[in-house]
C-alpha cells in the first residue's frame, strides 16, 4: 500500500491554530510551505544559509524557553547540518520541534536525489516480497503480548528470543512482565 | 598580562552575553570555562563553527545576546552562513583566536590563518585586531558596541602572540 502526502497540506495542518508558535523554515520547499500556510510576524523562512535552519531553531529556543518554536525544513537542508542535531541534543532544549519533510529530494535544483538509497533504506520502503523485508519485521517467539511493553518504564524483557540472541545487551530479563 | 581572559569575560558580562557558541579551541579555554561556570550564561559547544551563525540569529530573533567562540581555522566554515548575517542585518560578534600567524609550527593552519581576514571581510565582517594581550577586551568591548548599536557582524582576531603556543612540545605541555 502507498499513499502520497501532499506537503503544502502536511506544512498548513501543522501550523494550523498555531497560536504563539514560533516557526523557522529551512532554505527550499519548506520556506515555500510555510509561506503558503500565510504570513506571519512569528515565522522566519530562510532563503539561504543552508544546513542552519536547526540552529536557528535552537538560538530561537533557548533566547524564548517559555514558547514553542517549531523548525521545518527538508531532507537535504537536515542533511547539511547533521551535526546540529548532536549540538541540540546535548542543549537538550524542551521548546524545540524539529520536523524534516524527507521527499528524498533537492527540490529546488531539480529532485536530484538526496542520497545513495543502498545504504539509508527505511523498512518500510523495502519491497514487500524481498529477504531484506523479512528480517527487518519484528518476529516474536510466542504471539505478540497483548500489552506493548516497550511502553512501560524498564528495560524490555519479554522481546523474542530471537531479539535476545541477537542484542544481549539490550534485554534485562525480568524487569518487565508481560 | 594574562588575565586577558577574565577581562574578555567581563566584556561579555558588560554587554549582557546569554548564548556562548563554541568550538573548543586552546586559546579559548579559560574563557569557555568562565563562561560555563557562569549560570546567567549559555553555553552551546557546536559541532561546526557555521551553526555558531545559525545560533546567533536564532538568539538575535529571540531577543538575546550571543558571542561566537573560534579559532581562526573555523573561519572559513562560516563562510556561506554569513551571507543570512549580512542579508537580514543581524548583529555578530565573533571572537576568533588565530593560528597560522606568527611563529606558527603546524603548516597546515597556515593558508586559513592567512585567509582569515579577507575571507571576514569578503562576506562584509567588519575585522577587528587585537596584537597584543593589552588590546584584547579594549577591541572587543568596541567590537560589541559596534555590533549591537550598528546591527554589524564584527570579527575580533585575537592574535597568536596573546595566544602564546610557540611549539607543538608547548603544546603538548599544556
Amino acid at each position: 500500500m502507498s499513499a502520497t502526502l501532499k506537503r503544502r497540506d502536511v506544512v498548513a495542518a501543522l501550523l494550523r491554530d498555531r497560536g504563539e508558535l514560533l516557526v523557522v523554515a529551512g532554505l527550499g520547499s519548506t520556506a515555500w510551505d510555510i509561506s503558503a500556510a500565510g504570513d506571519s510576524a512569528l515565522s522566519f523562512p530562510m532563503w539561504g544559509a543552508m544546513g542552519n535552519a536547526a540552529m536557528v531553531g535552537l538560538g530561537l529556543a533557548l533566547a524564548q524557553p517559555s514558547r514553542r518554536v517549531l523548525v521545518i525544513t527538508g531532507d537535504g537542508e537536515m542533511l547539511m547540518g547533521l551535526g546540529s542535531l548532536a549540538t541540540i541534543g546535548v542543549q537538550q532544549p524542551r521548546n524545540l520541534a524539529i520536523a524534516v519533510i524527507d521527499n528524498e529530494r533537492y527540490g529546488e535544483t531539480g529532485m536530484q536525489a538526496t542520497r545513495p538509497r543502498a545504504w539509508i533504506w527505511p523498512a518500510w520502503r523495502v519491497p514487500a516480497d524481498s529477504a531484506t523485508r523479512r528480517w527487518f519485521r519484528p518476529r516474536w517467539s510466542s504471539p505478540p503480548p497483548a500489552r506493548r511493553c516497550w511502553a512501560l518504564p524498564g528495560r524490555c524483557s519479554c522481546r523474542s528470543r530471537w531479539w535476545r540472541r541477537k542484542f544481549p545487551w539490550s534485554c534485562r530479563r525480568g524487569t518487565v512482565a508481560c | 598580562m594574562n588575565d586577558w581572559p577574565e577581562q574578555l569575560f567581563g566584556v561579555l558580562k558588560d554587554a549582557k552575553v546569554r548564548q556562548v557558541a563554541y568550538v573548543p579551541d586552546a586559546g579559548h579555554k579559560r574563557l569557555i570555562e568562565l563562561c560555563r561556570a557562569d549560570p546567567a550564561m549559555r553555553a552551546v559547544p557546536l559541532s561546526t563553527e557555521e551553526e555558531g551563525i545559525g545560533l546567533a540569529a536564532g538568539a538575535w530573533l529571540g531577543g538575546e545576546r550571543s558571542v561566537l567562540l573560534m579559532q581562526s581555522s573555523g573561519v572559513g566554515n562560516c563562510i556561506n552562513a554569513l551571507g543570512m548575517t549580512s542579508e537580514c542585518r543581524f548583529p555578530l560578534l565573533m571572537l576568533v583566536t588565530m593560528r597560522g600567524e606568527q611563529g606558527e609550527f603546524n603548516p597546515w593552519q597556515v593558508p586559513m590563518g592567512q585567509a582569515t581576514r579577507p575571507a571576514l571581510e569578503s562576506m562584509g565582517v567588519v575585522v577587528q585586531h587585537a596584537a597584543s594581550a593589552q588590546e584584547v577586551a579594549p577591541t572587543a568591548d568596541a567590537a560589541a558596541r559596534l555590533a549591537w548599536g550598528s546591527y554589524a557582524a564584527v570579527a575580533v582576531l585575537i592574535a597568536q602572540r596573546v595566544i602564546g603556543i610557540k611549539s607543538f612540545q608547548d603544546q603538548a605541555s599544556r
